[in-house]
Formats: C-alpha cells, sequence, structure tokens
C-alpha cells in the first residue's frame, strides 16, 4: 500500500479517536469532580448523561458567535486557530503501540516517526501559548489581557522545568525517538519490577516525573496553576471575550494539551505500551479479565433489578462486554490491542490524576507560581539532571 | 514532493519576512517573525539538520518570541512616528537592493557546490547525535567559552537591571 494512503489512514483513525476522547474526556472530569464533591454529575442527556457531549457540541456549533465590537478582529479570529492547531499537531508525533502486521501490511502504531520525537512535540506545544496570549491581548479588555500575560509568564517560567526533566531520561534512554525510547525501557528487574525509566537504573527517574507532572501542570493551565483563566479575579481571563466555536477551541486546545502530556509522561517515564508484569504472569490477559468482571457484575445487577429496564438494559451490555473480553483473547488481534491497552491505561491513569489534583486543591497565588517555578522546580531539576548525568557517566 | 514542501516553506517565510517589515503593529510583526522563524525550522528539516530544526523551533520560535510577544503586550505600545524618506534613499533603494540579491545569488551559485548536502566543519551529518558527540570532542572548548560567555551576559544584565531599580 503506498505510503501516502498508510498514512491517510492512520491519521483518520487518531483523529476520530482523539476527538472523542476530547469530547468525553470533559464528561470524565465532570462526572470524577461531581463525585468527590458528592454529586452525581451529568445525567439528563442520555443513560449517565452519556450523550452530554454530543449536545455540549451541538450547542456550540449552532450558538451565535458574538463578536465584540472593541476588539482586534484579525487576531481575535486568529488565536483560537493557532491555540487548537498547536494543540493537535503534536498527537501525529506519538506512537500508540508496537508494529503491526495484519494481511500483509507492515506498520507501525504512528502517524509518523521522526528522530527528533521529543524536542519536536516540546517545540509545537510550546508554540500553543501564542493562541492564549494573542487572546487576552486582541480582546482589548484588561482582564483577558492580565489573562494573556499571566499565562506567557508562567509558560517561558515552566518551560525550563519541563525541559530539564525530560532531559534526565533522556540521558539514560539515549534517545530522542519515542518509539525506541519505548523498546530501551523493555524488560523487566528480577522477572517482576519493569525496566520503565522511573524504575530504572542507574538513578531511577521518579523525581523527574514528578517535577514533569507539576510542569505539565502548568503548561496546561490546569488548576492549581490555571492562573490565566483564574474566575474569581479575571472573569474568565484569555477567553472572556469568545463565544461560541472560539469558546469550545480553546476549551479543545485545553484538553488536548492534557492529552499530549499524558502521553508524553507515558512514553518517557512509564514504558509507553510495555505491560506492568511479565507476560509469562498473565499480563495479556488482564483487559479479557477486567472486562469478563463487567459482564458478571451486570449479570448479577441483572438477576436483582433496581429499575425494570435494567432486567433488559444489563444483560446486553453484559453480552457486549464478553464479546470484547473474547475479542482481546483472539491471538492476531491480541498482538495490536494489548500494548495499546496498557497505553491506554497509563495515559488514562495520568489524566485521571489531572482531574484528581483539579478537584482537591486549591489555586495558587500568582507571586506563589512564580516563586515556586523559580526557587524550588529549576534547582531541583538542575540537581536531578545533575545527578541522572553524573551516575550515568559512572556507570 | 521535498522540492514542493521546501518551495512552499521557504514562500511562507519569505512571505512573513516581508510582512515582518510592512505591518506598522508591533504584534503583527512579532508574529511574522514567528511565522519565519517556524518555516525556517522546517526548511531546516528539510536539508537534514533535524537538531538545528528543533532547537529553532523551541528556542527561537518558542521561548525567545514569547518573550519579545510578552514585553510588546506588556508595553503599550505608542504612535509610530513616521521618518520621512531622504531623496537618494527612495530613489536608489530599490535598484541597490536588486543588485544586492543578485550578488549574493551569484555569490552562493559559485561558491557552494550545487550537488552535496550542506557541512560545517566537522559536523557530518544533522542528528542529535553526531552533533552532541562533536559539540564535545572536536568543539569542547568553544562551546564552553561560549557557555561561560552567556553567563557573563546574564549576570552583566542581572546587574544592570540592578542599578535600575535603585
Amino acid at each position: 500500500m503506498p505510503y501516502i494512503v498508510l498514512s491517510l489512514i492512520k491519521t483518520l483513525i487518531v483523529v476520530l479517536v482523539l476527538m472523542h476522547t476530547l469530547a468525553y474526556l470533559q464528561w470524565v472530569e465532570r462526572k470524577v469532580i461531581a463525585h468527590v464533591q458528592l454529586r452525581v454529575g451529568p445525567r439528563r442527556v442520555g443513560p449517565h448523561g452519556l450523550l452530554q457531549p454530543l449536545a455540549d457540541v451541538i450547542k456550540l456549533v449552532t450558538k451565535e458567535g458574538m463578536i465584540p465590537s472593541h476588539v482586534n478582529t484579525p487576531f481575535y479570529f486568529l488565536a483560537p486557530f493557532i491555540a487548537v492547531l498547536f494543540a493537535l499537531i503534536p498527537m501525529c508525533l506519538i506512537p500508540y503501540g508496537g508494529d503491526i502486521n495484519l494481511f500483509g501490511i507492515h506498520t507501525t502504531m504512528q502517524v509518523t516517526d521522526v528522530s527528533i520525537g521529543v524536542l519536536l512535540v516540546l517545540g509545537l506545544s510550546g508554540m500553543g501559548v501564542y493562541g492564549v496570549a494573542l487572546a487576552g491581548w486582541a480582546s482589548n479588555n484588561k482582564y483577558s489581557l492580565m489573562g494573556g500575560l499571566r499565562s506567557s509568564a508562567q509558560m517561558i517560567s515552566y518551560e525550563l522545568p519541563m525541559a530539564l526533566a525530560i532531559a534526565a531520561p533522556l540521558l539514560m534512554l539515549n534517545t530522542l525517538s519515542f518509539r525506541h525510547m519505548v523498546d530501551a525501557q523493555t524488560g523487566f528487574y528480577f522477572g517482576f519490577l519493569p525496566k520503565w525509566a522511573i524504575f530504572q537504573g542507574p538513578f531511577p527517574q521518579i523525581f523527574s516525573f514528578i517535577l514533569f507532572s507539576i510542569a505539565g501542570f502548568a503548561e496546561t493551565n490546569r488548576v492549581p496553576f490555571d492562573l490565566p483563566e483564574a474566575e474569581n479575579e479575571l472573569v474568565a481571563g484569555f477567553h472572556t471575550e469568545y463565544s461560541s466555536m472560539s469558546f469550545a477551541a480553546f476549551f479543545m486546545a485545553e484538553y488536548a494539551n492534557m492529552v499530549t502530556v499524558s502521553c508524553v509522561a507515558t512514553l518517557l517515564f512509564l514504558g509507553g505500551w510495555q505491560p506492568l508484569w511479565p507476560a509469562e504472569y498473565g499480563s495479556s490477559f488482564l483487559p479479557s479479565l477486567i472486562f469478563l468482571a463487567s459482564a458478571v457484575i451486570c449479570f448479577l445487577h441483572a438477576a436483582r433489578p433496581a429499575r425494570p429496564f435494567d432486567r433488559i438494559t444489563l444483560p446486553v451490555f453484559g453480552v457486549l462486554f464478553l464479546i470484547i473480553a473474547g475479542v482481546f483473547l483472539i491471538p492476531p488481534v491480541q498482538q495490536i490491542l494489548i500494548p495499546l491497552f496498557w497505553f491506554g491505561a497509563k495515559v488514562g491513569g495520568i489524566l485521571f490524576v489531572f482531574i484528581w489534583v483539579r478537584a482537591t486543591l486549591p489555586r495558587f497565588r500568582y507571586d506563589q507560581l512564580m516563586r515556586f517555578a523559580w526557587t524550588f522546580m529549576f534547582p531541583a531539576a538542575l540537581i536531578n539532571l545533575f545527578i541522572t548525568g553524573l551516575l550515568v557517566a559512572v556507570s | 514532493m521535498d522540492a514542493v514542501l521546501f518551495l512552499v516553506f521557504a514562500a511562507i517565510a519569505v512571505v512573513c519576512a516581508v510582512n515582518l517589515v510592512i505591518q506598522t503593529h508591533p504584534i503583527a510583526s512579532a508574529l511574522s517573525l514567528i511565522g519565519v522563524m517556524g518555516s525556517l525550522a522546517f526548511v531546516y528539516l528539510q536539508l537534514g539538520g533535524q537538531f538545528i530544526a528543533a532547537a529553532q523551533l523551541v528556542v527561537y520560535a518558542g521561548a525567545i518570541m514569547v518573550l519579545f510577544v510578552f514585553v510588546i503586550m506588556l508595553l503599550n505600545e505608542g504612535k509610530e512616528r513616521k521618518v520621512k524618506m531622504r531623496l537618494w534613499v527612495r530613489w536608489a533603494g530599490l535598484p541597490l537592493l536588486a543588485l544586492f540579491i543578485a550578488l549574493m545569488a551569484f555569490i552562493v551559485q559559485r561558491v557552494l557546490p550545487a550537488q552535496q548536502s550542506v557541512k560545517f566543519g566537522a559536523f557530518t551529518s544533522g542528528d542529535a547525535q553526531s552533533i552532541g558527540t562533536k559539540l564535545f570532542t572536536a568543539y569542547l572548548l568553544p562551546f564552553e567559552v561560549t557557555s561561560v560567555l552567556i553567563l557573563i551576559a546574564i549576570v552583566g544584565a542581572i546587574v544592570l537591571a540592578r542599578k535600575e531599580i535603585d
């Protein structure tokens, strides 16, 4: 199959999956935060509010796009485009799994494999700040401008510890390509401890991982570092003047950035699609077991229905889970699905932490944010890099 | 395909560069400069200078230009003051520019070999590994001297800024 056709197919799959992930990430976020705060969250549209993202998309698309009269129109329109563009481009550099051999076609689970993958992702996602800064400035509104300024200052400050935290595992893995990075984390110590970068010798990168995660929160403007859109002081920060799809664009960019940061953290520190424990101890059967357990729970609840229609819906879902559990056991499909499962599980775990933190921590004050970056994060990342370099050189 | 992509990004770079000069608004000029840097990064990438491309994107288009945009937004720009062009500038400017471009094209065509990948000094290829190896073996002294120079520049900047505050 020609390269371009294959690339188009892969791009289409990535785009479809990513868009659904972004839409449902918002649903997951609302549900998780609701349950943390002892509420139930969205419930009206569809079962358990599962159609809420669809309703939100329709609402945002059909809403009238207001253009305030005082904005700087060309830049006002350009800003959401920049934000979305540089949030989505890095996704084409992220590998999701190993090689695929299907119907005589050999390819990799990645849109494009470049030898400087991690640097390119760092550079491209760093460009996203222009969208936020420009939106704040073009809105011609002092609150928006404050949001934009805060965002650029925050990005500059946290990019440094982030780059230093990325450099430390790179010293050990000895490559800039994501695919080779994961290959360098294959295998197990003592037959059970995975050789992921956070466990790998000579210096386990657990500190780098923590520093990277904190910097990631700041780079994606998430709580506790969401100063650019602090609603109690800046109305809605940089996107105060935006409505309809241009607002949705910023929203989407934020979630896409979250996914990118989680993917990079997974690939750099958590061994990408490498399983948590060896396949000899049955790590390939975990997805089947999870779906089997879900099916059993569905059947048990169907036997004692709480509502009349549970007698029909729960067995249907039970059978569906059984089929999925079976699909994970078919050998040729299993080779593709198991790495995808592990990758998705790790990324999902990090995304859950993002949401969890949002439900737990209050927002930093602005001077605290800056002091934290320059007096703690930066020296800590530097010391961590120094120790890693020393130990790598010695061993 | 390579030639097409090269032409596209080279064209973007030139258009952005011209736009940078034409625009009267500082933010528009800064954005054009980002466009120039970004498209140059892709041109480097096509010429095989992968590391340079990434550095260009991370350092110039990312970090330095964010600082530019930040400062422009922070300092409210005043009205632009137009300086009247001198008579000889108005008439001789365009021909001199054409002459300069022609001269550059001539020199580039004469000096540089047509079909060879770009090389510089001891660097054999543009990937990160070989650049790193060469920086820490063949060019260790210049590399370290440069870092000391940058350190001096940082200290100097802090000293100057301090005096201003006091």
